[in-house]
Formats: structure tokens, sequence, C-alpha cells
């Protein structure tokens, strides 16, 4: 069995499904019906590209495990999604700013992930793909939206990107797993996708007429999810995601 | 043994929950079905629409009562992801069918691009090319939203994947 083939994995699956959970609490909340529709659609292609992840981690490692048993029963230390997306959904411009790094992010990873040496792995981002392409447009045209819109929709916007750029650097700082994978192919080198990246968003954030972040020049940045080190969010966040199997192991619907 | 013909003859009655009117063939999502005689097995190999698709589970269930209706035993249902669903694969019957249901059919293929202001989305209701979109996401992941602006409905289009 390949330890490092599973951690991996589990990196990219708690990344979809913590960002698809918490695009699923504006569910009802939405500031329009469209919008509430949109982050929901958002959520669960998040949640599906999450379950397919799980999936394959549990087919590997065997041993009873089901896709189930990663986002359940493991406690914070456990998971290693990017702090980024633990972040609270603040208001619609933090959510949207959130949204435009890691589907900028998304966008170009899965594109290189459908090259990877790992077959399962290159479905599922040729999958993901054709998803995050709509989440991308959606993102960016709100970006643009609220930068070019009031004085108050411009100064929140603006602030969202600033407070955020400095979690998206974790997002290509390399962890020893994704070191190891990358060396063997099945990972995507993530600094050939940061260039890429930076420049997909600086046009975003000048068709938006906003100005770079600041603290992009000091270069930044937090870090910790990787590793399992994460903000007071996370365990916030799973506690109202597993008090069910907590309380219940095992129930089924 | 059952023949694989007749496998696709049953499918045909087994219809997507979210959009009754098309049957899971003219959805395209039918793969594969391979039949083991030795072993008298048959497995059907279906792929996702969207990875989060809620209805995949009740069509894996669907499929295997039909079957069982139809006296079909040991029936698989796998589910694979390569190479990934596209509209290209829905039928041309399909799409007619999905026309009289109110839906817009998907209008290109995946492979030619049209971007949002330039794509013409028919009303379904009045024929209309005088339409205009509300929302890219709609109801179901697969769908988005316009409005007609001659008679004013609203009305689902399937998007092109």
């Amino acid at each position: 069995m390949n330890n490092s083939l599973v951690e991996y994995i589990m990196h990219l699956a708690d990344n979809s499904l913590i960002h698809g959970h918490r695009l699923s609490e504006w569910c009802g909340h939405g500031p329009i019906l469209e919008v509430d529709i949109a982050l929901s659609n958002i959520a669960l292609d998040n949640i599906g590209a999450a379950r397919s992840l799980y999936e394959y981690a549990a087919e590997i490692e065997g041993n009873g495990k089901t896709e189930d048993t990663y986002p359940y029963f493991r406690d914070v230390r456990q998971f290693k999604n990017s702090l980024l997306l633990e972040l609270p959904n603040g208001n619609f411009a933090d959510t949207i700013a959130k949204c435009l790094l890691f589907d900028t992010y998304q966008f170009y990873f899965y594109t290189a992930l459908k090259n990877s040496t790992d077959n399962r792995l290159a479905a599922i981002a040729e999958k993901s793909l054709k998803e995050v392409t709509y989440h991308l447009r959606f993102s960016s045209e709100w970006v643009v939206r609220l930068g070019d819109g009031t004085d108050e929709s411009k100064q929140k916007m603006q602030n969202a990107i600033a407070e955020h750029w400095e979690y998206a650097g974790e997002l290509f700082a390399p962890s020893n797993i994704e070191l190891e994978m990358i060396e063997q192919g099945i990972a995507p080198n993530l600094d050939a996708l940061k260039d890429v990246w930076q420049q997909k968003i600086a046009e975003t954030i000048e068709e938006a007429t906003l100005s770079f972040p600041l603290s992009n020049e000091k270069g930044w940045f937090q870090s910790g999810g990787k590793k399992g080190i994460h903000t007071e969010y996370l365990g916030f966040i799973l506690a109202d995601l597993q008090y069910m199997q907590k309380t219940y192991p095992n129930s089924e619907w | 043994m059952v023949s694989k013909e007749k496998i696709y003859s049953y499918l045909e009655n087994v219809s997507d929950p979210e959009v009754p009117v098309l049957s899971i063939l003219d959805l395209g999502i039918v793969r594969d079905v391979i039949i083991n005689e030795v072993n008298e097995t048959v497995e059907i190999l279906i792929t996702p629409t969207y990875s989060g698709c809620p209805a995949m589970q009740m069509i894996a269930m669907n499929v295997k009562i039909e079957m069982l209706a139809q006296g079909v035993k040991n029936v698989s249902v796998t589910e694979i992801l390569s190479p990934a669903w596209t509209t290209d694969w829905m039928t041309e019957n399909g799409k007619r069918k999905l026309n009289e249901y109110g839906i817009a059919p998907p209008q290109n293929k995946s492979n030619e691009y049209i971007s949002i202001e330039d794509l013409i989305v028919p009303c379904p209701i009045c024929q209309s090319k005088n339409t205009s979109v509300i929302s890219e996401f709609g109801s179901t992941a697969c769908k988005s939203l316009y409005r007609c602006n001659d008679c004013l409905e609203p009305f689902d289009y399937f998007k092109c994947h």
C-alpha cells in the first residue's frame, strides 16, 4: 500500500470537502436566489469531487474503510486542507474572494492533474475541470461586478482580497508528501502553476478596477493546514459536520 | 443468458429522476453493458453527469430494480469517471423530448466554445430566439436558468457540458 499516495489524496479531498462545506452554509442565506442556487451547486460539485477522492483512498487502504471514514471519523489534526478554505464565509465579498483564489488555483491544478501518471486522479481531474470552469466564471464575474460597482461594494471587495491573499500562498508551498508526488509525476509541479495563477488573478483584479494586495510584495503567507496545524475554525466545522456520526457511530439513513 | 440488446431495451425504462422525460440512455450515461456468460452476471457501467449529482445512487438502485423486475439476476452497477460525461452523448431523440417537456436542449457541441453572451437558446415554449440568461446555475447542476423576452416565461436550459 502506498501511504504517501493516500496522504496526498486526503489533502486534495479535504480541500474540496471543506470548501464545499463552507459554501453549503450559504444555502438559504444567499443575497439573491440565483446566487444562493449557484453557491449550493458549487458546494455540491466540490463535495462530489471529495467523495470520488475519499472513495479512492478507501480502496487503496482497504481494511473496511469507506468514503465516509475520512470525513466523519478523523479529528482536526488529521485534516490536511489549506487554511484558506476553512476561513468563515464572512460577507459575500469575502466568500467571492476566497472562491476566486481557489477556483483559479483549481482550474490550473486540474488542468495539470489530467496528465498525472495516476490514472484514477487523472480521471477525477478530467471530470472536475469541466465543473471548475463554471465556478471560475462565476467568481470572476462577481469580483468584477463588486469591484467595479458602488463605492461600498468596491471597498468590501478590495478588503476581502487583501484579507484572503495572505492565505493563498499556502496552496503553492508543497508539503513533503507533495514533493514526493511531484517527483513521481503523480502531482503537478506547483511552482509552474503559480505564475499562470497569479497572472490570471491579476487580470481579473485589473478588470474589476481593484488594486493588487500590498502583502503580495512581501510574499509572506499563513500556512499550517497541509501539516494539520489549523485555525480554530476547523474544529467548529467538524463539530457541525460530524456530530451525527459521533453521537450515533455508523448510523445510516 | 439474456442478450446485451435485451438489457439495453430494459434500460430504456429507467428514467432520470430529476428529468423524468429522459431515459438514462437518452442522457448518455450508460457507457457499457458487460455480460459474463460463465458466471451469469450482468455489469452495467454508468458515468455521473456531474461529480455531486445526487441522482446517481437513485439511478443505480432503479437500474437494479428494473433488472429484477425483468427477471435478470446478479446485476451490478459500476460507476466510471473517465471519459467524463458530455452532453454530446445525449441522443437526438432525448433532445427532442427535452424540448417538448419545456427544457431547452444543449445548443452546441462541448468542444465548440460559445461565450454566454453569444449563445442563442431558443425558448422551448414559443420558439423565440430572443431570450436571456438569468443564472448559469439552475435547479440542478446540469441546467441554467433563462427567460424568454417575447413570451416572458422563464425556462431551464440543459447546458452544454
